[in-house]
């Protein structure tokens, strides 16, 4: 029993390793690289921001490692080097190689401090949602309308994530980044989240709007964001706190719309809606 | 005074324990030391089974072995052994072998002190591993241990935060001990600027100890109180705030990271002197950087709370002090590179591990520096983007260190010299698969996997099978040092100088292999001084 469970274990990791050869089915894991430009501005910044980095610190990288490798090479004793013990220190050198990454950091600076102010405005916004995280699941009430939404993971990836389920994620549609109701916002509108949370420390995070923020019990945090006109969607994120048992069961699925969907979309949900019960909201603090 | 050596050796003889007292009582700073390492060992063996239950679970999408909760057990454990379990007690036990006879001192200065140190550790560990076993199951808040969802769990919680305030004094105590020896007990002529840096940085990091361990304390006692004594600390019913636990957490929590890796730095201070045969370059300035990233590890904990809605000053503030932090760092690495540069390199296991340091904690460092920047921050918290961050510079950072110190020391503490075969073995395997368990964690990050999750969406499971195959092997392969050391003490080759290392300089280089029971009775000659510090 024990043999051929290991058995089909290897077996199953080489497969699906060859299975996955990069000449493999189009939505291949090994094309998941890099961080995604997204579709608000803030998003496309960051990526933008989180590149320049990267390059930086490779140019770095390459000098740095490639005098080690140099070192590694020519300065062997197997090669006949002779060690030379009178260079054990200098003061110029001290000063230029705490200088100059001073200037490189001076410059990653500025742009990102721009960035970080630019993406927390949070004012003038067109719609207002208040986000709750609770465990395990999010509830999207859309301030000024009686428009409320409990948004729990999906029955078809719940049903597959239970143990000795038996249903293999790949049969699921987006298995764990599906939900039963999405959270609907109109594209070219700026959009504001204010995001708490019920019980535990939950976070909300779409990766391609640019958002992050953390849902703290008795705490408001805001965030927004603005759609690019262009590019209406479906957009998937995940809760990004550990907050018990459930935290890998909690999505979040946006869905972007037109302003006018958006506007028929709020009316047609303006009736009763029923929601799991839910502790009546604290009295609450801002946090900026 | 032959009559008084005599003596001493006759005292020595007579009075030197024996059996199980030998190691219950002991006050040797050899015994203590070696006490310590083997707990390392073992608390870094348990925590590894925990990381390849981890890495199998992780294997795949859907992959059940666990329930979820005792994953999110699993994680927890894994990285609070890990930190207090294996890397912290390892420090204290290389500090317990070399401070003194680095300095030229017969023993640490207050060595009962140290006996008590070391055997609250057991009990410590048996509290943290024994907590799986309670009803509800070990912690399974993350090892940062964030309220309200640490209020949640049962029997585990107060074994927990007891285990907490018992490491934590070990750590305070053992602190007390290394400062009160290096400050007091250096031989005549040892002045500060000649000690070796394993001093000075283990120095430094006894006054980060200190300084931070009692805010540890605080931040978990408040949670005690919190959840058995009505206190309203980390409650907002109650008037309080749970983001203040993360303020005190992290102003414990990153002082703790450089805890971890200074003295680590101290060890690639001595190695890559010896093995590139000439002095280490820029032996003050290595002093200044290091007190320097002491001093700013004290204004940047607010960078591993970007998300939690700081104000934007403050958000500002700790971005623009952690990005500094990469300067003194930054001033090191390049100190290194220039002992190396037009030296007379070789080779063996210790320079190995050290040039492997080199490389790799610079990429964990690199991740550093683009973490801090606020806005991508945001796209990186709380993602595996994090997860390869910290064990880059943690695992091919401060444990490729004391690989690197034990392979460099084990001739002075055994007498005997290892099989450098399989140590090599033992290199190359860690090193090549160090790389394919973490670096794809990066990718994973980037893509948007979040951490700190039992099973996740289709689309990460190339990169998660890569890392879990490099998770395997690279488990497996630590199998070889214990054996390694085991072997060299029963059999390995019996080494005739006082040092199998070419160009080794220090104090400890002056003494036979094995150092004698009792060293430095006598301080040491000024010829010693001058050839045993090389700078």
């Amino acid at each position: 029993m024990k043999r051929s469970r290991l058995g089909r274990l290897l077996g199953t990791s080489v497969l699906g390793l060859a299975g996955r050869l990069p000449l493999a089915a189009a939505a291949s894991g090994w094309d998941e690289l890099n961080m995604p430009r997204g579709v608000t501005s803030a998003s496309r910044n960051i990526y933008a921001l989180h590149m320049m980095a990267l390059w930086v610190c490779v140019g770095i990288a390459v000098v740095v490692f490639g005098v080690m490798i140099w070192s590694l090479i020519f300065h062997r004793k197997s090669r006949g080097a002779v060690p030379d013990v009178t260079l054990t220190h200098s003061t110029k050198v001290e000063v230029v190689w705490t200088a100059v990454p001073v200037l490189i950091l001076v410059g990653m600076a500025i742009p990102a401090a721009r960035l970080l102010l630019k993406i927390n405005n949070n004012t003038d916004p067109q719609v207002n949602i208040r986000v709750t995280g609770f465990q395990w699941g999010w509830r999207y009430q859309y301030l000024g309308t009686p428009v409320s939404i409990i948004s729990k993971l999906s029955a078809s990836s719940n049903d597959a994530s239970q143990m000795h389920s038996g249903i293999r994620p790949s049969a699921v549609p987006h298995y764990l980044l599906s939900v039963d109701h999405q959270v609907v916002v109109p594209v070219g509108e700026k959009v504001r989240l204010l995001i708490t949370s019920i019980d535990v420390i939950h976070s909300w995070w779409v990766p391609d709007l640019g958002v992050k923020r953390d849902a703290i019990p008795g705490y408001i945090n805001e965030a927004s964001f603005t759609i690019a006109a262009n590019r209406p969607g479906i957009y998937r994120g995940q809760c990004t706190e550990l907050c018990g048992r459930g935290h890998a069961y909690m999505p979040i699925v946006v869905r972007a719309v037109t302003p006018a969907a958006y506007q028929a979309w709020l009316k047609q949900h303006s009736g009763p809606q029923s929601e799991a019960a839910t502790h009546p909201p604290a009295a609450a603090v801002t946090r900026s | 005074m032959a009559e008084l050596h005599q003596t001493a050796a006759h005292a020595e003889h007579d009075h030197k324990p024996h059996g199980w007292r030998r190691w219950v009582f002991a006050t040797n700073h050899k015994d203590i030391g070696t006490m310590y390492l083997i707990a390392a060992g073992t608390m870094f063996l348990i925590g590894g089974l925990a990381a390849m239950a981890i890495r199998a679970q992780l294997f795949k999408s859907g992959m059940k072995l666990f329930d979820p909760a005792m994953f999110n057990s699993l994680t927890t454990m894994h990285g609070l052994i890990m930190i207090f379990g294996a890397i912290m007690p390892a420090w204290v036990g290389l500090a317990n072998w070399m401070i003194p006879l680095q300095i030229g001192a017969p023993d640490m200065a207050l060595p009962r002190l140290n006996n008590l140190s070391f055997w609250i550790l057991p009990f410590a560990f048996t509290l943290m591993v024994g907590s799986f076993f309670v009803p509800g199951g070990a912690v399974a808040g993350g090892w940062t241990m964030y309220p309200p969802l640490m209020q949640q769990f049962g029997a585990a919680f107060p074994m927990l935060i007891f285990a907490i305030h018992l490491m934590g004094i070990s750590s305070i105590l053992g602190a007390i001990n290394v400062i009160v020896t290096i400050m007091n007990l250096r031989a005549p002529g040892m002045t500060l600027l000649r000690m070796p840096l394993f001093v000075w940085t283990w120095l430094i990091t006894a006054y980060l100890l200190i300084a931070v361990m009692p805010v540890l304390a605080g931040a978990v006692t408040m949670q005690l109180t919190d959840h058995f004594f009505g206190t309203s600390f980390f409650n907002a019913a109650g008037g309080g705030d749970p983001v203040l636990f993360l303020h005190v957490f992290w102003f414990f929590g990153h002082p703790e990271v450089y805890i971890l890796i200074l003295p680590a730095f101290g060890i690639i201070s001595e190695i890559i002197p010896t093995f590139s045969r000439k002095p280490l370059f820029g032996y003050e300035a290595m002093v200044y950087a290091t007190a320097s990233i002491a001093f700013l590890s004290f204004i940047v904990w607010g960078h591993h709370m970007f998300t939690v809605g700081m104000p934007v000053a403050a958000q500002l503030f700790f971005m623009l002090s952690t990005m500094l932090i990469a300067v003194p760092t930054g001033v090191k690495v390049f100190n290194w590179v220039a002992t190396m540069w037009r030296g007379s390199l070789s080779f063996e296991p210790p320079m190995l591990f050290a040039v492997a340091f080199l490389f790799l904690f610079s990429i964990g460092g690199f991740s550093g520096l683009m973490l801090a920047l606020v806005p991508s921050d945001y796209q990186y918290h709380g993602t595996y983007f994090v997860v390869a961050h910290f064990h880059y510079v943690l695992v091919p950072g401060a444990v490729f260190a004391i690989f690197g110190g034990v392979y460099y020391w084990l001739p002075k503490w055994s007498g005997r010299m290892y099989d450098m075969r399989l140590a090599k073995w033992h290199f190359w395997l860690s090193v090549i698969f160090v790389n394919v368990l973490f670096f794809p964690q990066h990718f994973l990050g980037l893509a948007g996997m979040p951490r700190r999750i039992p099973d996740y969406a289709p689309q990460f499971t190339d990169w998660n099978m890569v890392s879990s195959i490099g998770g395997f092997i690279f488990g497996a392969s630590q199998v070889l040092f214990p054996y390694i050391i085991i072997k060299c003490i029963r059999s390995g080759k019996p080494i005739e100088a006082n040092s199998p290392w070419e160009g080794a300089h220090g104090l400890e280089w002056e003494l036979p292999c094995p150092a004698p029971y009792h060293s430095w009775q006598t301080p040491p000659s000024e010829t010693m001084l001058a050839h045993g510090t090389g700078h």
